[in-house]
């Protein structure tokens, strides 16, 4: 009987921690408007700490949290330092719309750094809009959107698609694969490849997607090698670029023979993948850790003293880092929180960045920036081998691209 | 030593006597979520307790379906799916007005597929998020239960046609979102879906939903379908031999716990605002079974606080501890399950008897 009442005990302990939640943190929903008063300001990072998004996220969410800590040294905005507050995506849509809600209504925060995935953006967007909070968005997307409500620091289609494409046609690769994970960024970006395509000339051989987390690529690598394309245009994500260029490796395909240009590979996926799978086949980002700019020199050195000499950085971490900066300088010009005040400010906004000069475009809420084709060395960092000279006006519409017409209608 | 709590046989039906007691602690939870909880919680958190009830409902025809029936079903999911994306494609055609839902129009469709033809109409809408899972749940359950398809078989057969939806649904972006699902929505019957009172009116709509489901599920249990489903589960041969069909009961029982999903997903959609095919997979579809665990599987009220408190506790957790917050909710399922097998019910209903006996005493 005594071990029943112990047991019984043991479960009503576990139940109460657990319903403790029920009523929320008062002293934290009471008191703070628009993440001013006191001596903080509060700020929420939304990334998937869990799941399998997790491994490039967190890497996201240190970045932000370094820019955090630089500005508090530096000290803070409006002579208020930032708090963070971090919430965990889980890898799953539906929990970055709740966590976006919690970060918003209960901790008040005066704007939101998160996710990656296309699909997590997809999610969040309407909470921010109905709630009219900032949100800012640190990966290359699909392009096909501007919301009031979201800061867009990764490239949009025509910062980075589209010169990949310019430098495959400049390569003298007019006949291209297209390959891709299935979901929206992939599907999108494709659908502006064929139409780019068609209007220069070139020839798409084969389209083919497979799921997120797939794995298996030995019948796929043999269409792409049976189809013998000059280059394949890769968007996959994750995982299963892993199994993808170890298939093709073993098909003996080399960088010579058959480039595969990737936009969802960068630093932290070639460890993963295996540098000597991967190696001399090109990739278009914004930035690399190689990247040649004074500002980079300090990032690189700072990421490396806060996590580790080990650790690399990469695109996405760079976009997640920026928009910490920029929204603190929108924040400073604006001499507010308020987020009609941080947006009217934002725009014009002009930094020097790891990856060269970044500008906000008021219209869009994109940034200005470089476009960079490098290539994988040896030692799994990226160089550079070709950029675009000077930072390209976003275009999430392709609106000045007249073969583009029929993709945004 | 778990002989303590095992010895005593599952008692369903309440006893005559105590039947009062059972409807006065349904009124008072009654009164708790409908008048205390919208006074008490604030208006976000009033919204993650009409989540966690949306799953309730859910919960509850897992409760039936293997509680009470013995159909382990792991594949829930794809009922709530079903139901959510009927809810989902009313609104988004209903935002569109004439035109075509924004996701199409990224992924380069041109015309309005049949399939979402009827869902234009309102009506329409709310019919097939009944009769889409009681469809696919009746033919499903004839083809599987004639067969005596059971036991593990039966569950790993749901499970594969939750892993199969998601892969469709993902597959099909310009027909259902793909992986984005369907998100978005402004319109719900007039109302705007993001104010404060349709939340509100929301929450309360999916409280007395559960409230009614939840008092037609305790009917059925206590009818003479009730005792047979309990037979068929503890010896379907036995009740073959005295000339009863066990594959129409199952069939019956389990499409009730398909509709259920389907009314929880349909609800689901405008009070959480997406539906995508994260939510209905192989994974939330195991955290259901899961949770009607925690709370006690072989009574109804069990699986639905289970569903309420695993909720509870995924939100907890994840917002105190982001990092390690999915250990702690496998703790508390692990202890839950080693310190009480028959769930926070069971012990209740254990701690119960002890302190009868000891009056008796």
């Amino acid at each position: 009987m005594r071990n029943l009442t112990w047991r019984a005990g043991a479960v009503a302990a576990v139940l109460v921690t657990a319903l403790a939640a029920c009523g929320g943190d008062p002293a934290t929903t009471e008191g703070t408007t628009s993440g001013g008063g006191g001596n903080t300001i509060k700020v929420g990072l939304l990334h998937s700490l869990s799941g399998t998004m997790a491994i490039s996220e967190v890497t996201v969410r240190d970045a932000e949290l370094l820019a955090i800590e630089e500005i508090n040294k530096a000290g803070g905005v409006l002579g208020k330092q930032l708090e963070p507050v971090v919430e965990d995506g889980a890898s799953d849509w539906p929990t970055f719309a709740e966590k976006a809600d919690k970060l918003i209504s209960q901790d008040k925060v005066a704007t939101v750094f998160g996710g990656w995935t296309s699909a997590s953006r997809k999610a969040m967007l309407p909470v921010f809009e109905k709630r009219k909070a900032l949100l800012w968005y640190p990966v290359q997307y699909e392009g096909l959107e501007s919301s009031p409500y979201i800061f867009y620091t990764g490239a949009t289609t025509n910062q980075q698609i589209i010169p990949g494409l310019d430098y495959l046609k400049e390569q003298g690769k007019t006949k291209l694969f297209l390959v891709g994970s299935d979901y929206v960024f992939p599907r999108t970006a494709n659908k502006i490849i064929k139409a780019y395509a068609a209007a220069n000339g070139m020839e798409i051989l084969g389209e083919e997607y497979t799921p997120l987390g797939h794995t298996e690529y030995g019948t796929l690598t043999n269409k792409v090698v049976q189809a013998k394309p000059d280059a394949v245009f890769n968007t996959l994500n994750g995982d299963s670029n892993v199994a993808f260029f170890k298939q093709l490796k073993g098909a003996g395909v080399t960088a010579e023979s058959m480039p595969v240009l990737s936009v969802s590979v960068a630093e932290e996926e070639v460890t993963g993948i295996g540098v000597d799978n991967i190696v001399g086949h090109p990739v278009a980002w914004n930035y690399y850790q190689t990247t040649d700019t004074p500002a980079n020199t300090k990032f690189v050195e700072a990421f490396k003293a806060k996590y580790g000499a080990n650790k690399v950085t990469s695109d996405p971490m760079e976009a997640g880092y920026n928009a910490v900066y920029l929204w603190a300088e929108a924040v400073k010009k604006a001499g507010s929180t308020d987020v009609e005040a941080v947006k009217k400010a934002a725009g014009g906004i002009a930094l020097e960045r790891p990856e060269g000069l970044v500008t906000i475009d008021g219209e869009t809420q994109h940034m200005y920036k470089t476009a960079r084709i490098g290539i994988i060395q040896p030692d799994g960092l990226i160089k550079e081998v070709w950029n675009s000279g000077e930072p390209i006006k976003p275009d999430p519409y392709l609106k000045t691209y007249p073969w583009a017409g029929g993709l945004a209608s | 030593m778990t002989a303590v709590l095992e010895k005593k046989p599952v008692q369903v039906a309440p006893k005559e006597p105590r039947r009062w007691k059972g409807a006065a602690l349904f009124a008072a939870v009654a009164v708790v979520a409908l008048v205390v909880m919208p006074l008490v919680l604030e208006p976000f958190r009033l919204g993650l307790l009409a989540k966690y009830l949306c799953y309730a409902i859910v919960a509850l025809g897992i409760g039936l379906a293997w509680g009470q029936g013995g159909m382990l079903t792991l594949g829930q999911g794809v009922f709530f799916g079903l139901g959510g994306y009927a809810m989902g494609m009313y609104l988004k055609l209903n935002d569109a007005g004439g035109d075509l839902p924004d996701f199409m129009v990224w992924s380069g469709v041109e015309q309005l597929p049949a399939l979402w033809a009827p869902f234009r109409n309102p009506v329409l809408a709310l019919a097939m998020v009944v009769l889409v899972p009681l469809v696919v749940a009746a033919l499903l359950g004839t083809l599987v239960f004639r067969q005596r398809v059971r036991g593990a078989y039966f569950a790993i057969l749901t499970q594969a046609l939750a892993a199969a939806m998601v892969i469709l649904l993902v597959g099909q972006q310009g027909l259902t979102g793909g992986t984005n699902g369907l998100t978005n929505f402004f319109d719900f019957f007039g109302n705007d879906i993001s104010a404060e009172s349709t939340q509100r009116g929301l929450y309360l709509t999916v409280a007395i939903v559960l409230g009614v489901l939840y008092l037609a599920a305790w009917q059925l249990v206590r009818s003479r379908f009730g005792r047979l489903l309990l037979a068929v589960r503890d010896g379907e041969d036995r009740v073959r031999f005295l000339g009863y069909n066990p594959a129409t009961v199952k069939t019956i029982t389990f499409t009730i716990s398909a509709v259920m999903a389907g009314i929880a997903g349909a609800l689901f959609v405008p009070v959480v605002g997406i539906i995508s095919p994260a939510l209905l997979g192989v994974v939330p579809s195991l955290e259901l079974v899961v949770a009607v665990a925690v709370g006690g599987r072989f009574a109804l009220a069990g699986a639905v606080l289970g569903a309420v408190v695993m909720g509870y506790a995924k939100t907890y957790f994840s917002e105190e501890l982001p990092d390690a917050w999915l250990y702690l909710q496998g703790a508390l399922f692990i202890l839950v399950m080693t310190l009480a097998p028959k769930g926070i019910v069971g012990v209740a209903g254990a701690l119960r008897d002890r302190f009868r006996k000891e009056a008796a005493a």
